[in-house]
């Protein structure tokens, strides 16, 4: 306080020369405020929201390491920075281009005819020499767009912990992250067919997590379930290591999510847009309190106690499900959509296992289910969207993912295997494929 | 000299430890560990899947006194660590060949 008290008419007495200069000569030279404005918040908006989602690369890293056992919680760190590093780098080599070809179609509406990595604007660039200096900087758009790609490759690794092999499955998320994803995503925000077909997903539900959990789902179904998950048909179930880790996690995601649907208003230049922005964040929040609180109450009522690791699928369930329309819905529609998304989870998650298929954290409900009631939902408080093309849209991108992912996992099965050794899987995974521990100080359990 | 090995429920443990030292008892050895007995464990839910929780946590104690004390232990620790309810725990009394203090030298009686 006191410093502050003795900075202030210091900072007073540098700011009023500089204004009455400014009053002087008029505004700098290259300076137009009342159409700089835009590019301005626009691109601002864009960073801001792309460095709450990149925040959620360590929500993902936090959930799942608390939800895996001590042995693995290592090589559930590394698998997390490594998939968020190399989206960074393969949706610069290849996915930005493919994904947002700019009306350069190699064929209409499918694929890009864009091929090689997206390159910025010049430093210091002007408004004459700005890609769209209507709009935002390149930069700022490719920075956003970026950790979206990199959300998706999340999604995966939590359902494939604590069997899957490292390199392996760092391969598959190169190819998520450099053609999965991008080629998809174009469909529809880089106006391809999907776009043009009328199908609306705000910020992805489809896009982005469905996406996720239908390559989550190819893999885990090929990749089989851990040792001792299922046993003379029923399910044992394998209790997470850390609980506190997995809450903190699920609050950076809930954080990072304001980013991801806020920021997809795409433009903030406008009174109209900014209080839009307002509208999503008040909807994201309040979707995510309803799908915590119905988990809260339908795990109460189902088990005789709460689960916390469900509450905190189900605050997920209700980002997810709010995303694909995050601005329409009145702040108690919001509440409602995540709430079933929500119930959805509690009632989905023992559904799965009942499948066999092992799921660790939960990401098929949260992400893959909850990402199609999303979808569906928007033709509840959005008069543009039919049920028909929303439906239209999740088939599509769903065929396309696993077929895609499947064909990837497969060969790397062949090629390589994706599976560790039952050995190494009983000792854990830290040792075996990375030779240290998370833990090293505390006996195995 | 006798050796008292007893479990009991983790929450009993400091107002056994009180009543013992309170009736004399200058030392003995903690542990925590896992069993069952007639309780045999129960059962919870995690992500919606029941599982059995077998070996229920409890903590042992192991006390070496003079054998004209030994009665007088048994009986504190039973009085203390009782609830009533299943899953007390249990005690047993084994002799005790021989005593040693490390620091000294001593044995037997002058050792504990």
């Amino acid at each position: 306080m006191k410093l502050l008290k003795t900075l202030a008419p210091a900072a007073a007495l540098i700011a009023l020369p500089s204004l009455g200069l400014a009053q002087d000569e008029g505004p700098a030279p290259g300076v137009n405020a009342s159409t700089d404005t835009v590019f301005i918040f626009n691109s601002l908006l864009f960073l801001i929201g792309g460095f709450l989602v990149m925040w959620m690369a360590a929500g993902f890293a936090m959930l799942e390491a608390g939800l895996v056992r001590s042995k693995n919680v290592a090589m559930q760190c590394m698998k997390n920075v490594a998939l968020f590093s190399l989206a960074a780098i393969f949706y610069y080599l290849i996915g930005y281009n493919l994904m947002y070809p700019l009306g350069t179609w190699a064929s209409e509406g499918i694929i890009s005819g864009v091929w090689g990595p997206a390159v910025l604007e010049v430093v210091g660039v002007t408004a004459e020499g700005a890609d769209d200096y209507g709009y935002a900087s390149t930069g700022s758009d490719f920075f956003f767009q970026l950790m979206f790609c990199a959300t998706t490759a999340s999604i995966v690794s939590g359902t494939l912990a604590e069997r899957i092999k490292l390199w392996p499955f760092l391969i598959f998320v190169i190819v998520l992250t450099s053609i999965i994803y991008p080629l998809q995503a174009s469909w529809k925000w880089g106006g391809g067919f999907l776009d043009a077909a009328g199908f609306l997903d705000f910020a992805g539900s489809t896009v982005v997590h469905s996406v996720g959990g239908w390559a989550a789902l190819t893999g885990a179904i090929i990749l089989g379930p851990r040792i001792g998950k299922f046993k003379d048909g029923t399910v044992i179930p394998i209790p997470g290591s850390n609980l506190t880790l997995a809450t903190l996690g699920t609050f950076i995601l809930w954080l990072g999510w304001f980013g991801f649907n806020g920021a997809s208003q795409l433009a903030m230049g406008t009174v109209g847009d900014v209080a839009d922005v307002s509208r999503i964040f008040a909807n994201t929040n309040t979707a995510a309190a309803g799908g915590a609180i119905a988990a809260l109450i339908v795990s109460q009522v189902m088990f005789k106690k709460p689960d916390l690791t469900m509450v905190l699928n189900g605050a997920l369930a209700g980002l997810v499900s709010i995303t694909a329309e995050p601005l329409t819905p009145s702040l108690g529609a919001a509440t409602i959509i995540g709430a079933i998304g929500g119930i959805i989870v509690v009632f989905a998650i023992p559904a799965i296992d009942k499948m066999k298929i092992d799921d660790v954290v939960g990401a098929i409900p949260v992400h893959l289910i909850c990402g199609i009631w999303g979808t569906i939902a928007v033709v509840f408080t959005n008069g543009d969207a039919s049920l028909g093309t929303q439906l239209y849209g999740i088939v599509v991108v769903g065929i396309f993912t696993v077929v895609t992912s499947a064909v990837v996992w497969f060969i790397l099965k062949l090629v390589m295997g994706i599976r560790v050794s039952e050995e190494e899987e009983i000792a854990g995974l830290d040792m075996g494929e990375l030779g240290m521990e998370a833990y090293p100080e505390f006996s195995k359990g | 000299m006798k050796l008292i090995i007893a479990t009991i429920k983790p929450f009993k443990l400091e107002e056994v430890r009180e009543a013992l030292t309170g009736i004399g008892v200058r030392g003995m050895m903690v542990t925590e560990i896992k069993g069952f007995g007639s309780q045999s464990g129960h059962t919870e839910i995690y992500r919606g899947a029941e599982y059995a929780v077998n070996f229920v946590p409890k903590i042992k104690l192991e006390i070496v006194v003079a054998a004209s004390m030994a009665d007088q232990v048994v009986e504190t620790i039973t009085k203390t660590a009782q609830t009533g309810k299943i899953g007390d725990g249990k005690i047993f009394v084994l002799d005790v060949a021989q005593a040693v203090r490390v620091r000294t030298g001593e044995t037997d009686a002058d050792a504990i």
